[in-house]
């Protein structure tokens, strides 16, 4: 069997290389994906914890469904977003939106 | 009932008004003009119908009954209320007549008097606004209407007085007199909310609904020797600040300024606004307000009685030295009313208990008969001076003179009116004013003498107007050109007719006063209620009879003839004393230098400089703190989205850590 640390190892691990990438990659659909993986993260999470401390209630894996259905619409919404960037911008670099700032 | 059309006094000037004002440009003149005749005529046959409804209605307990056809709350305010409403009662029914007449004969006279004055329309819209506004005042209900239509009264009158707004002077003279009014309206404003405080209410006689001793016992609780003090004291104030309101309305000393001025408006509107009604509000205010003014503050009367003292001297000092006819009419008015003003205060507490008594408030009478008196002889000769500035072309006397053979019909209605302002038995001046002189002497022997020593310079300065118009030498070089004539038949009807009043009422009261037959004005009016008749008193009727008499042969002596020897040997030896009287004795500087180089300058200005710089500089500081606030957090607004996303990471790690370590 698994040792639980393991999950929570490569829960933290993932949700590192999201935030890394989020924070370095300049590619809207990278930093879609960056948040992706933060997103896998928790779900790892939730799963394990579940697992763990209540390994006869579902509640943990219910959220973690909920999540990856979160997750979808947001995607959706983020690469619907992206795409009229890029008809307006000509690019898909997050440094050319910047106009909104103060 | 029988009063119920009584609304309808109020409602056709306002009809009036509305048409005219908003319909009255695409109009002909004559259409305009007939609306407004047409509405103010219906308004005098009811007037006069409603008067005599009311008067030969029965007596009760020997006193015409108050009649109430009409009041509604307008604005309930907890226990105050202020209502609207129609209210009849001898003095108001009493001025229901003198409005509309003097009203409906300028509607008439304006005919003439305004015939292709650019503007005619709008004249009569203000006409009709000022005459509503006018009945309003007379027949409210209570303090707080009364104040309502005062004010319009005031902005009808500022209106009026601006009519000619091209010309400069009428636009400074309605600005002054709407201002100087309304200066003192504040105080009466005061006084009316002190009133309805303390008594928590606004009617004119408190003593039906009396809530006066809780009204104060509220105030300073569970001490009623405090409360009855305070209200003791109260009233008195509250009245006294009313009277300031009516004293500026009434252009009492020092509040008068605005009155000569008001004489830029177009005549007619003098002899209606400035002469006969509007004026007299004041005067009309402490009749209203008698009873109070009686039970309550009888001390404070004195204040009425001095400044009406001092007005009436000033203003007929003043009057025998003006050189502009209206301005001369102008004081002549403000000399007069201070005379109704000097009525009402010499009047004393009743005897016997009874609070109102007829004998010791014979001023009362007097002041009310002068009110309706007056009304018509000062309107008659606004109108006269109407026609002969008609004529002229000029408000100076010296462009006049000799005028007699050109306009007998003026020449003769003028004389009437003059006879009857000097106080000539069998001319209607003479018995009002003989009753005033006789309620003074009651009152005081010295304020009794001074009024007659001003009535006679009123006898002199009247005949010194007279001689100067229609005797002495014609200037011919201004009549060169245009031969005097005699006015239109719409301009000389009216002053018939007023003519008519005051030798009808003057023939009957004279000899009523010296037969003591009944049926005279005091049968109607009077303190009490109750019916008076008057008798004159033989030996003031004498003495103020010879002393008028003498004044105008002394006027006649030196202003007659063709040239005026003694005039100007009178001018040569006292240049300083005509020069400072021409200037009306510089209360007009006066005013200016303590507006402008006192109020303005010592108290205004510091009152700028703190609302400019402190208070002002306090919000300002505030807006340049939050401005420059939110320059400096604008860099962090980057718009760079990994940026935000470091800066939230940190914060979460940091957040993290502090939890752990608590």
């Amino acid at each position: 069997m698994i040792p639980v640390e393991c999950y929570f190892a490569l829960s933290a691990l993932l949700f590192f290389i999201g935030v890394y990438g989020f924070v370095t990659r300049r590619n809207l659909i990278a930093m879609l994906i960056s948040v992706e993986l933060v997103l896998n993260a928790v779900d790892i999470n939730f799963a394990a914890i579940n697992r763990l401390l209540y390994p006869n209630g579902m509640e943990g894996m219910f959220m973690t469904l909920f999540v990856i259905g979160v997750a979808a619409a947001e995607s959706a919404v983020a690469i619907a977003i992206i795409i009229n960037v890029y008809r307006n911008f000509r690019s898909d670099s997050v440094d050319s939106i910047t106009n909104m700032k103060g | 009932m029988i009063y119920e059309l009584s609304f309808l006094i109020l409602l056709l000037p306002l009809l009036s008004f509305i048409v005219l004002g908003l319909a009255g440009m695409k109009m002909q003149h004559k259409t305009a003009g007939l609306i407004g005749t047409c509405s103010l005529g219906l308004v005098t046959i009811l007037s006069y119908w409603t008067a005599f409804v009311y008067f030969s209605a029965d007596r009760v307990n020997d006193v015409y009954q108050t009649i109430v056809p009409y009041n509604f709350t307008w604005l309930p305010l907890g226990n105050l209320h202020f209502d609207m409403g129609v209210l009849l009662d001898p003095i108001s029914v009493m001025m229901l007549i003198v409005i509309s007449t003097v009203s409906l004969m300028v509607h008439i006279y304006s005919f003439g008097y305004m015939h292709g004055e650019k503007g005619f329309q709008r004249y009569y819209a203000f006409l009709s606004l000022f005459t509503m506004s006018m009945l309003g005042l007379v027949l409210a209900t209570n303090i707080f209407q009364m104040y309502m239509f005062w004010e319009l009264v005031g902005v009808s009158s500022y209106l009026l007085i601006g009519f000619y707004y091209p010309l400069k002077p009428a636009i400074a003279a309605s600005k002054k007199a709407f201002i100087v009014t309304r200066f003192a309206d504040m105080f009466f404003l005061v006084g009316i909310l002190t009133f309805g405080y303390f008594t928590d209410s606004f009617n004119f006689s408190f003593i039906e609904n009396i809530q006066y001793g809780a009204g104060v016992q509220e105030f300073i609780p569970g001490n009623m020797a405090k409360a009855v003090a305070a209200g003791g004291f109260i009233l008195p104030t509250a009245l006294v600040l009313m009277f300031i309101g009516g004293a500026g309305k009434s252009a009492m000393f020092p509040l008068h300024i605005w009155l000569p001025d008001a004489m830029e408006g177009p005549t007619p509107v003098s002899a209606l606004i400035h002469a006969a009604t509007m004026v007299v509000a004041g005067v009309f205010q402490i009749a209203r307000m008698f009873p109070l003014w009686i039970q309550y503050a009888p001390e404070a009367m004195s204040i009425v009685v001095w400044v009406g003292v001092i007005t009436a001297f000033y203003a007929a000092a003043v009057a025998c030295a003006q050189s502009d006819i209206k301005r001369v009419l102008a004081f002549s008015t403000i000399s007069q009313i201070a005379f109704m003003m000097v009525a009402l205060g010499v009047s004393l507490p009743g005897h016997h208990g009874a609070i109102l008594d007829n004998h010791a408030q014979l001023g009362y009478m007097a002041g009310m008969f002068h009110l309706f008196t007056h009304a018509m002889f000062k309107a008659c000769l606004f109108l006269g001076a109407g026609c002969i500035i008609h004529a002229v072309h000029s408000n100076e006397m010296a462009l006049m003179g000799g005028l007699r053979k050109y306009m007998p019909i003026t020449h003769i209605t003028f004389l009437i009116s003059c006879l009857a302002i000097a106080g000539i038995p069998f001319f209607s001046g003479f018995s009002s004013k003989d009753e005033i002189i006789t309620a003074c002497m009651q009152y005081s022997p010295v304020v009794g003498w001074i009024m007659t020593g001003i009535a006679a310079m009123t006898a002199f300065y009247m005949f010194r107007l007279y001689y100067g118009i229609f005797w002495g030498t014609e200037n011919k070089e201004a009549h060169a050109h245009h031969t005097p004539h005699e006015a239109p038949l719409t301009m000389t009807i009216p002053l018939i007719v007023l003519c008519v009043i005051t030798v009808g009422v003057g023939v009957y009261s004279t000899i009523a006063g010296f037969a003591g037959w009944g049926g005279s004005f005091g049968s109607f009016v009077s303190a009490a209620g109750s019916d008076y008749t008057i008798h004159f008193n033989l030996q003031i009727a004498a003495t103020s009879t010879v002393i008028a008499i003498l004044s105008i042969c002394l006027a006649t002596y030196i202003y007659k003839g063709e040239s005026q020897p003694i005039a100007d040997r009178l001018y040569k030896t006292f240049p300083k004393l005509h020069r400072a009287a021409y200037k009306r004795f510089y209360q007009d500087e006066i005013w200016q230098y303590v507006t402008h180089r006192i109020i303005f300058r010592c108290i205004s200005k510091p009152i700028a400089w703190f609302d400019r710089h402190v208070v002002d500089g306090t919000f300002n500081f505030m807006a340049w703190g939050a401005n420059e606030a939110g320059e400096s957090l604008r860099p962090w607004q980057s718009g760079d989205v990994r940026q935000y996303a470091v800066w939230f990471l940190t914060g979460s790690v940091a957040l993290t850590l502090i939890l752990l370590a608590l």
